[in-house]
């Protein structure tokens, strides 16, 4: 199917296109389609082209004269899109130590929504996430499908200094904190997996549109991970590739 | 190659950002004032893609170990070569040895330095400028070597038709256009945001400026989406936010309005305290 899109003049170089404003799996394979529609023509005009949940961003580089005439082109390309397609994915484990060492915030949730350390890490490990964008800072995947007792309200007050590979929870989403920054989500357990490599091809493993199951590990076998991560002795294997 | 002797508040090697790896969550970053270090580099002859040093509000003090020429482009930090003083906006041509030394700004917040063939740090994802995560450091520090090409000859005299534009340090006007969300403005939030001048907040950075004013706001926060530099974001209190070049590639606050590429260079040179006004353009 195809969706009644709305194209937007963002700035002078870029043209924003929405989607219905939902959290969907075939809105996002439908942005997904188009995505690589457009990158395909590679159009050299486009210099970047960002989306999220139900939006892409087209970056020009050069200022759009006529608005009118990329509407219609683009307009085009959607119509010639595969919609029905469904893009080949890739699923991921990563492995995560919920111990409350590193999920600083466990005790606390756990007192909020009246459910044990046990429960809450049973809960978070359970769903096979969807990647829906990377967002936010290089390599921070939004990941939709947390189970709705883990649905917490982001804190008031951001905390400042969020360290590197913090598993954490805002709102309906879950997410990975790709590098040390401040960040307003309830930080429950740590990855040793390095999400972002600016110096390595790829940049990020994860890519939009891929699964993600968080995988308990113990604080010994973090330790041991993170030795073989930092030393590049560590490679993290998809676990399939789904049509 | 040049010697950090003081590093300044916070000096950072820039050129035109890294593009194409939004989808990375990757910012653009680059100059803050993009039409001030693109002068510098038109100065000395560099392409615009040139590395310059990004300066803000307090300048470094620099050794210049092998002959070169560099143009300093921007607000007025009262620039001195081995002591004595020099202007900006002209190519400076420089001996080993001489060192470059600032004092406080005197208007606006963003000085440039371009140097003949640019600054030559590691190119990292198609850009030197500097990025936390990205790049090695996020800032220059003391007793840091930077290279940069050297050169013996001497420069073509200069383009004496080139006149620097001060209306970039000078204006207090944005010009913006409506963002996505401006509609879910109520009448008298859009009234209060063309008729108000507003106070940059001391939470300014290359990331995002903060406004001081507060308007009231009850609307709710959006589905995440893209933004770019230049996005004014209204926050659930009623905080307008100006992302800048440093911005993260989404957001989740309404986007109201957006500055023209020309007002995100003029916003650039504002510091805490300064006043803004935003105006429409058609």
């Amino acid at each position: 199917m195809y969706y009644d899109l709305s194209f937007y003049r963002y700035n002078e170089r870029s043209i924003l296109i929405s989607w219905p404003e939902k959290i969907n799996e075939n809105i996002l394979n439908d942005i997904l389609n188009f995505k690589k529609t457009i990158s395909e023509k590679s159009i050299k005009q486009i210099v970047d082209i960002i989306h999220a949940y139900s939006s892409i961003l087209i970056i020009y580089k050069h200022t759009i004269d006529n608005f009118n005439d990329e509407y219609f082109k683009l307009k085009e390309l959607y119509m010639a899109s595969q919609s029905s397609v469904v893009l080949k994915k890739t699923t991921w484990e990563i492995p995560v130590c919920y111990d409350l060492e590193f999920g600083v915030d466990l005790k606390f949730i756990c007192n909020l929504i009246n459910l044990s350390p046990y429960d809450v890490i049973r809960i978070h490990s359970a769903p096979v996430y969807t990647v829906y964008f990377l967002g936010f800072l290089p390599g921070f995947p939004y990941l939709g499908g947390l189970d709705s007792r883990l649905f917490l309200e982001r804190k008031s007050e951001p905390k400042l200094n969020v360290a590197k590979g913090s598993v954490a929870i805002g709102a309906n989403q879950t997410g990975i904190y790709p590098q040390d920054s401040p960040g307003g989500w309830h930080i429950i357990g740590k990855t040793p997996i390095d999400l972002f490599t600016p110096k390595r091809k790829p940049l990020t493993f994860i890519d939009a549109g891929d699964k993600i199951r968080f995988v308990p590990i113990s604080i010994k076998e973090f330790y041991k991970i993170d030795a073989l991560v930092k030393s590049s002795d560590y490679i993290l294997k998809p676990i399939q590739s789904h049509d | 190659m040049t010697e950090v002797i003081k590093p300044g508040f916070y000096t950072t090697i820039q050129d035109l950002g890294r593009l194409g790896y939004g989808a990375h969550g990757v910012p653009v970053s680059g100059s803050m004032d993009m039409y001030s270090a693109k002068f510098a580099n038109l100065l000395l002859g560099n392409t615009e893609e040139a590395a310059v040093l990004e300066i803000t509000i307090i300048g470094p003090t620099l050794k210049f170990l092998s002959p070169t020429t560099i143009a300093i482009v921007g607000a007025p930090m009262r620039p001195k070569l081995n002591g004595i003083a020099i202007n900006n906006n002209q190519p400076l041509a420089l001996k080993s040895n001489d060192i470059l030394s600032f004092g406080p700004s005197v208007n606006g917040a963003r000085c440039y330095i371009a140097i003949k063939g640019g600054f030559n740090t590691p190119l990292v994802l198609g850009s030197r400028s500097f990025y936390e995560g990205i790049t090695e450091f996020p800032k220059i520090n003391k007793g840091e070597i930077i290279p940069y090409l050297s050169i013996d000859k001497e420069l073509a005299k200069k383009n004496a038709s080139l006149k620097y534009d001060e209306t970039v340090l000078t204006t207090k006007f944005l010009n913006v256009s409506f963002g996505p969300e401006y509609h879910l403005l109520s009448r008298s939030q859009q009234d209060e945001i063309w008729s108000s001048q507003f106070v940059v907040s001391k939470f300014n950075n290359r990331m995002a400026y903060q406004l001081e004013n507060l308007i009231d706001n009850d609307a709710k926060n959006i589905i995440t989406a893209p933004v770019l530099p230049g996005t004014v974001q209204l926050t659930p209190s009623g905080q307008l936010i100006v992302l800048m070049r440093d911005a993260q590639t989404t957001g989740g606050y309404p986007r109201i309005l957006q500055l023209t590429d020309k007002s995100i260079n003029a916003l650039s040179q504002k510091t805490v305290g300064n006043y803004i006004k935003f105006r429409r353009i058609a």
